[in-house]
């Protein structure tokens, strides 16, 4: 058995670190944070260029071909970097729901691809918590097409995206998996109104609201009433983009604290000759480290063919990188003591987004859950 | 769950509960439960009501205008104050220079500043820590230098907490650079609004701006404004951060929290039920619900039977520990609590006025910056790890 990666992988890696290295400097992820529209089509066009939009995309249909690994490692990245673009949004789960739901939808692969088509998702509400059955939104049959009511909660880039993946129920009761329907709705469809907002992590997104929006038929995404397991898949995949963001966010508190305590110093010494904080260094480190197996294994499960294990070892890596990114981002601040407090320093906003990473998608006390359940058996 | 007192302090409690609930103006109750940020005018106008009752300086002597209780008493107010929807008694003043005043200052000094504390005429900032010396206060740099009947004071002063509010600052300066660092060491009270002093905002994680910088430049301070005598600051100091045990744990203010995130708890839905009734998140709140007993315990401990008149020792360190992670823990479940709605910013919302629109329940929006804020408690006031050293050395003989 052989955990390494692959040549074209490695070259990946490389070229995905070289490339945030030059171009996304702390001081550019804040510039292009705080101000409208939140992200950079500058940067999203480099992206496109680098192939990193294509990635997940079948080599016939103009991408790479490649998998949950190069998704890792392009998310890794950007967790390093702290990006702020939707790569998440529109790639994994935009791009993962059109591959999945097939049919004609798959030629935005294309536009998607080459940066064109950004998408999003607008799944959960203000009652489902992070249960991904649990929807209200109604899609009543209307003519030939579908009319959509209901509140989209803390939708990830809504107000960014071209068109938004919105789930409404054509059956069923409110929590039944079956019964869930996927419609690619334009952003600016009438009756669709967003309250945008920034997050707490600097990124952007909305609550949508659908007051009787009308869809054409072939608005839907897979079949009527199956839309349920194409988000259960394509959720499984960004459980563990997001671990891979949160393992490269670690990454950068974890280097950054261990120069900290090497410069710092107080009562005339480096604040690292304290052995006490070398311990706690070490917690860091290895939080670290285990995050990032559980990630790479994980990568790896949903690329082996059997679903369960793929999705148990998704939430196995949620949950690791949801508690161990808290522990990490805690005390990252902890050491750095009032600089630790500053929004000057890049530290706290790692500590900001490890926090919204682990109450994205399901926090790990939601995963942890999921995993009993879904492991009890074997 | 509380711990239960005698008869007689469970009737002191019930009394001050009853009025402390009456006394709070109702904005001021709204705004505070909801997680705003208290204005300056919120701090005042509480803590006038508490003057005009007699409770503001619960710690100070009766002669100097406190309420003349026992220990077990000002612990119990304390904790009922805190567990109040109001803004806390700023500490700089009444629990902080207050003490030191009243031990070592001068009668004029008496005479001019206890009364103004009392009335909430002057706001108190505390100039100790310096950006090289944090944890290592002793190593501080700003001078002082003698001209005739003042000081001449150059330097700098950070993580000032509410340096823009303030008239006055109680403030270790260097007079001298000889023997150890801890000699040399002068405490002046330095007013504010003196040419040469100026202050910017740092802004923190959560988007606030509550601490600051304060620059000295060649700012003049009459010799009378000093503590005591030239060079023994560092006595008068370590007085001031030995006085406080009872409110350094925060037990009121954690009661608080536990009491809010049990309400958000309640009103959060996961699998069609509330939250709170979920097993893993209430086995989560209940066990930080023990620990805050244990420190409530604790509390009651130091302050009661043959430990109420003795000064208080390095066991203020166990409750300063422990009272940070209790509310660092709190409001982190209170963020868990909210599930995404957690997420969204609204930094407007924290204004007071401001009746935009926010995105999901009224209380989310100061849920998440409430916990990165809060982060600080176990930085600020001789960080978690230093309180650690204390014990070790002073508790433990190493
Ligand atoms: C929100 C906030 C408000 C504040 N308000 C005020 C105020 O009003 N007035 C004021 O004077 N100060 C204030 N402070 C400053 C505060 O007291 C200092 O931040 C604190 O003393 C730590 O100092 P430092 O920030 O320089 O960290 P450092 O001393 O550099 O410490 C960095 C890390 O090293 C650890 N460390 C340092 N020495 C040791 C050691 N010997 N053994 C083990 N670990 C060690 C620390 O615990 C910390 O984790 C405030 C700070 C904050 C964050």
């Amino acid at each position: 058995m052989d955990l390494s990666f692959t040549e074209e992988q490695r070259l990946l890696a490389e070229s995905v670190a070289r490339f945030l290295e030059k171009e996304y400097a702390f001081e550019h992820r804040r510039a292009v944070a705080s101000a409208d529209p939140g992200f950079s089509r500058e940067s999203w066009a480099q992206f496109a260029e680098l192939g990193w939009l294509g990635i997940g995309t079948p080599e016939d249909q103009g991408g790479l071909g490649g998998g949950a690994v190069e998704h890792m490692i392009v998310m890794e990245g950007c967790g390093r970097h702290l990006v702020v673009e939707p790569y998440l949004s529109t790639v994994i789960l935009g791009g993962g729901l059109l591959r999945r739901g097939g049919g004609s939808k798959t030629a935005l692969l294309a536009d998607l691809a080459s940066g064109k088509l950004l998408l999003a998702l607008a799944h959960g509400e203000r009652k489902s918590r992070f249960d991904l059955a649990h929807v209200e939104t109604s899609a009543e049959k209307s003519g030939k097409g579908f009319k959509l009511t209901g509140h989209k909660a803390v939708a990830f880039h809504a107000q960014l995206a071209d068109r938004i993946i919105v789930s409404a129920r054509t059956s069923g009761k409110t929590t039944d998996s079956t019964g869930i329907t996927l419609f690619l709705v334009p952003r600016d469809a009438k009756g669709v109104t967003l309250l945008p907002y920034r997050t707490v992590d600097g990124l952007r997104a909305a609550d949508v609201r659908l007051d009787g929006v009308t869809v054409e038929a072939s608005a839907v995404l897979g079949a009527v009433d199956a839309g349920h397991d194409l988000v259960v898949a394509a959720v499984d995949e960004a459980l563990v983009a997001l671990s891979a963001e949160a393992v490269g966010a670690m990454a950068a508190l974890f280097a950054q604290t261990r120069e900290y305590l090497k410069t710092r110093k107080q009562f005339g010494v480096p604040i690292g000759s304290f052995q006490v904080l070398q311990h706690r260094l070490v917690d860091m480190f290895m939080a670290l480290e285990l995050a990032r197996s559980t990630t790479e294994a994980a990568a790896r499960a949903l690329g082996d063919g059997d679903a369960d294990y793929g999705r148990a070892s998704a939430a196995a890596a949620k949950v690791q990188a949801g508690r161990q990114g808290r522990l990490v981002g805690q005390e990252a601040v902890q050491l750095h003591g009032g600089m630790g407090m500053t929004d000057e320093l890049p530290i706290g906003h790692y500590f900001k987004r490890l926090t919204a990473i682990d109450t994205s998608f399901g926090n790990a006390d939601w995963h942890q859950r999921r995993f009993a359940g879904l492991t009890a058996a074997s | 769950m509380r711990i239960k007192l005698d008869a007689a302090h469970e009737r002191f409690r019930d009394e001050v509960r009853g009025f402390l609930d009456k006394a709070v103006p109702a904005d001021i109750r709204e705004r505070c439960e909801l997680g705003k940020r208290m204005t300056k005018d919120d701090y005042v106008r509480w803590q006038t009501i508490l003057y005009k009752q007699g409770w503001v300086a619960p710690g100070w002597p009766k002669e100097h205008g406190g309420p003349g209780w026992t220990t077990l008493q000002r612990a119990i107010f304390d904790t009922e104050l805190g567990a109040t929807p109001a803004p806390p008694v700023i500490a700089f003043g009444v629990t902080m220079v207050g003490p030191v005043i009243i031990k070592f200052g001068s009668p004029a000094q008496k005479a001019h500043f206890l009364p103004r504390i009392l009335k909430s005429e002057d706001w108190w900032c505390q100039g100790y820590s310096e950006p090289d010396a944090g944890s290592d206060l002793a190593g501080l740099k700003t001078r002082a230098v003698s001209d005739g009947d003042d000081y001449i004071v150059n330097g700098s002063k950070t993580w000032t907490t509410y340096a823009q509010y303030a008239d006055m600052m109680f403030c270790l300066v260097r007079t001298g650079s000889d023997g150890k660092k801890q000699e040399g060491i002068s405490f002046l009270l330095i007013d504010m609004h003196s040419p040469g002093v100026s202050v910017t905002p740092i802004v923190t994680i959560d988007g606030g701006a509550e601490i600051n910088s304060v620059f000295f430049d060649n700012v003049r301070v009459p010799k009378a404004n000093r503590i005591g005598e030239e060079g023994k600051g560092w006595t008068y100091a370590k007085y001031l951060l030995a006085h406080e045990r009872t409110n350094i744990a925060r037990v009121g203010l954690s009661t608080r929290l536990l009491r809010r995130l049990k309400e958000i708890a309640a009103q959060e839905q996961m699998d069609g039920r509330p939250l709170i009734e979920d097993p893993a998140f209430s086995s989560r709140i209940a066990a930080v619900e023990i620990d805050l007993m244990a420190l409530e315990a604790t509390v009651l401990r130091a302050v009661s039977g043959e430990n109420a008149g003795k000064p208080p020792g390095p066991e203020s360190s166990i409750l300063k520990i422990k009272g940070s992670l209790i509310q660092e823990e709190l409001t982190e479940l209170m963020s868990e609590a909210a599930g995404v709605y957690a997420l969204p910013y609204h930094p407007e919302w924290f204004e007071p006025g401001w009746n935009g629109e926010t995105a999901g329940p009224a209380y989310a929006p100061a849920l998440a910056p409430t916990y990165f804020n809060w982060r600080k408690v176990s930085i600020y006031g001789g960080s978690n790890e230093i309180q650690r050293n204390i014990i070790a050395k002073q508790m433990l003989g190493f």
